[in-house]
């Protein structure tokens, strides 16, 4: 790893830009394997996963990967399956020459001191590489969980998608029921190749108290398309991300879809950044979250370098709770005449006469406020692929309305 | 079916309508006529008990059950439907879905929406995007799923086109006579959705279903006879009398000139 060990110590003390600062000495950082399979969790924490998308039996997955606190547990590949799924140190170690050409090349380890962190200690999180024009149907499932208290977890995730290689993600984040307390970093590194397609869907269920440091950075070369979908319906203290996307090829697209609920308590700052760098690449970030009680900080930024690019960034907020705060903070850095980025943000509660007419089809007041909300959250994602697009409903069909929740 | 007595309802702590007596017995329709902003969708919306339109004064029976104070919802249930004229937008709930809540079944769905024209619309989220006439078939067709006893309309023929408007008094005239029990495919019966295309206007008197209609151009009176007509004025009903009469008269003089020309001549 080509990482400077003196300034990675410095970077420890580095403050993230955003988010409250974390202070590891009071969290366990060692990587002992506590389970050898996900057959020893517990009942709890087995339907967390399966809540986040994570299926047991890996009947309908071409591969899994489970990675309990800091070691991984599960890498299985189903047979004939024409992908590389490893733990990342071990592909570290295994694929020297790959480590000097993506390593660390999205994501800066100096960021601040969770990606120093994560830099510094030993490697735990998945590699994933398609090779080109190789297409997978069914998806491939990742799994972080946290099952001990106070846990620190460290992941470094690296996905090589080449030229015309096709991949759909369910990455599931999940703590075991019994876990309150704990710090999860999760840095991603994702490179489209040319044409290269890939789908990532991440469902997060955390502990109440736990706090979420992901830092992702996508690069999408020419014709590629990179499509994210981030879903946080349970109760998290605390969750800071400003995932990147950078289009450096021609043609290049980013979709960016976020659906967040933040119950009393909660406190989510999730940001997107699109950078289209070179003419023809396209963006859309799209946001949807409800506040019942707990704070969101929805940032969300476009910033167009080339021309003839073209991008979009909606941010809609829903607040149903006097108690709970949605700040939407949308931005537009157009650098050259030619480019065309837009956004729309709006922050309200439901409308009466929207509960009205639900009340005039024959539902009582809070079934009809259930069905406003639902339908809110349900972003229409075109080109999703169907069993990704049913865990999400599924997801969202589990989430409740309370009246002053 | 629906008996209004001495209503009087008022918006923002306005009085907007006056001493409001209206009584439709089952089987009958009636229409209300009058100049716009005069209170007939206020008349409309307090029956259905929205919750902007506060009634000072009055009582409204529906099938001689007090429901004045009646939540929308249970108003909806005991049978009263409503097409409202400028419904708002739901966002991720498909029309589809919404077929669901007003009580059809997927197939009943797919069926009706083939006879309204709207299968392309089912999964889109209701009314976004919904030109004027679009909206008034999607709100027919959640009627048709709701199946109320009583039927109110809100301007059904406003901005939707001539081809449609046809298609728009035969769905009104449907709801109005088909029975409640589900049409199977084998029904025979000319209400049935797939019959629907041939149904004449229905004589009245065969069903017990009532429906108040709000219509300035009186079009849907061919395709759905009403048995009495009443001109709104200065927050009152000011005349009742046969809607087509009255219609010609409005037509040819203003309502101010037929409320006192008229209304002698056509009270009953």
């Amino acid at each position: 790893m080509s990482v400077n060990k003196e300034k990675l110590t410095e970077a420890l003390d580095k403050k993230a830009i955003y988010g409250e600062d974390l202070n590891f000495t009071s969290y366990d950082d060692n990587d002992t394997m506590r389970i050898k399979s996900t057959d020893e969790l517990s009942a709890g924490g087995k339907k967390k996963l399966e809540r986040v998308g994570i299926e047991l039996d890996e009947a309908g997955r071409s591969a899994t990967f489970v990675q309990v606190d800091n070691a991984a547990v599960t890498v299985n590949v189903k047979k004939d399956t024409p992908l590389v799924l490893m733990n990342t140190g071990d592909a570290a170690k295994a694929f020297p020459e790959l480590v000097e050409k993506y390593w660390w090349k999205a994501v800066s380890p100096e960021t601040d001191k969770y990606t120093a962190k994560t830099a510094l200690e030993k490697e735990t999180g998945y590699f994933i590489h398609v090779k080109a024009g190789t297409k997978i149907s069914a998806p491939l499932q990742a799994c972080v969980f946290m099952g001990h208290e106070d846990q620190l977890q460290r992941v470094h995730n690296v996905i090589i998608m080449e030229e015309g290689s096709e991949l759909n993600i369910i990455s599931g984040c999940a703590s075991d029921p019994t876990v309150e307390n704990g710090v999860h970093i999760g840095i991603s590194e994702f490179f489209i190749g040319k044409n290269a397609k890939m789908t990532f869907t991440m469902i997060h269920s955390w502990g109440e108290k736990v706090a979420v440091r992901p830092r992702t950075v996508a690069i999408v070369d020419e014709g590629g398309l990179y499509m994210s979908n981030y879903v946080c319906l349970d109760k998290v203290a605390d969750v800071q991300m400003y995932p990147t996307c950078r289009l450096i090829g021609k043609g290049a697209t980013a979709r960016l879809n976020s659906i967040l609920v933040a119950p009393e308590g909660a406190h989510l700052d999730i940001g997107g950044k699109a950078i289209l760098e070179v003419s023809g690449t396209k963006a859309e970030i799209i946001t949807r979250s409800i506040s019942t009680g707990g704070t969101i900080i929805n940032r969300g930024l476009l910033q167009g370098l080339a021309e003839g690019v073209r991008a979009h960034l909606e941010c809609n907020g829903l607040m149903l709770n006097d108690k709970g705060r949605i700040y939407a903070i949308p931005e537009l850095d157009a650098h050259t005449g030619n480019s065309e980025l837009s956004h729309e943000a709006a922050v309200g509660r439901i409308a009466p006469e929207e509960i009205e007419y639900l009340m005039a089809r024959g539902l009582d007041e809070e079934a009809a406020a259930a069905t406003i909300v639902r339908g809110f959250l349900n972003i229409n994602i075109e080109g999703l692929p169907e069993s990704l697009e049913k865990k999400i409903t599924d997801t969202l069909d589990t989430f409740t309305y309370n009246k002053g929740m | 079916m629906l008996k209004i007595e001495n209503l009087s309802v008022a918006v923002n702590g306005r009085e907007i309508l006056h001493d409001i007596n209206l009584h439709i017995r089952p089987g009958e329709v009636h229409v209300l006529f009058g100049p716009n902003g005069i209170g007939k969708s206020t008349l409309m919306s307090a029956i259905m008990g929205f919750e902007r339109y506060e009634i000072t004064k009055g009582k409204i029976y529906f099938k001689g059950q007090d429901i004045t104070n009646a939540p929308v919802f249970e108003r909806a249930k005991l049978g009263i439907g409503i097409m409202i004229q400028r419904p708002p937008t739901i966002r991720g709930l498909s029309l589809r879905q919404m077929e669901g809540i007003c009580g059809a079944t997927p197939e009943e769905t797919e069926h009706m929406a083939e006879w309204m024209g709207l299968n392309k619309f089912l999964d889109r989220s209701v009314n976004e995007g919904f030109s004027g006439g679009e909206i008034k078939r999607s709100e027919l067709l959640q009627l048709m799923a709701q199946k109320p006893e009583l039927l109110l309309l809100d301007e059904p023929e406003s901005g939707v086109d001539v081809e449609n408007i046809a298609l728009v008094g035969r769905a009104a005239n449907y709801i109005l006579n088909s029975a409640t029990a589900a049409c199977g495919k084998a029904c025979d019966r000319p209400c049935c959705p797939h019959n629907f295309k041939d149904v004449q206007v229905n004589p009245l008197g065969k069903s017990n279903r009532s429906g108040l209609i709000i219509t300035h151009l009186g079009h849907i009176l061919k395709y759905v006879p009403a048995d009495t007509g009443h001109i709104v004025f200065d927050g009152t009903l000011a005349c009742s009398g046969d809607p087509e009469e009255m219609l010609s008269c409005i037509g040819q003089s203003g309502y101010e000139h037929c409320i006192h020309q008229g209304c002698r001549r056509w009270k009953k």
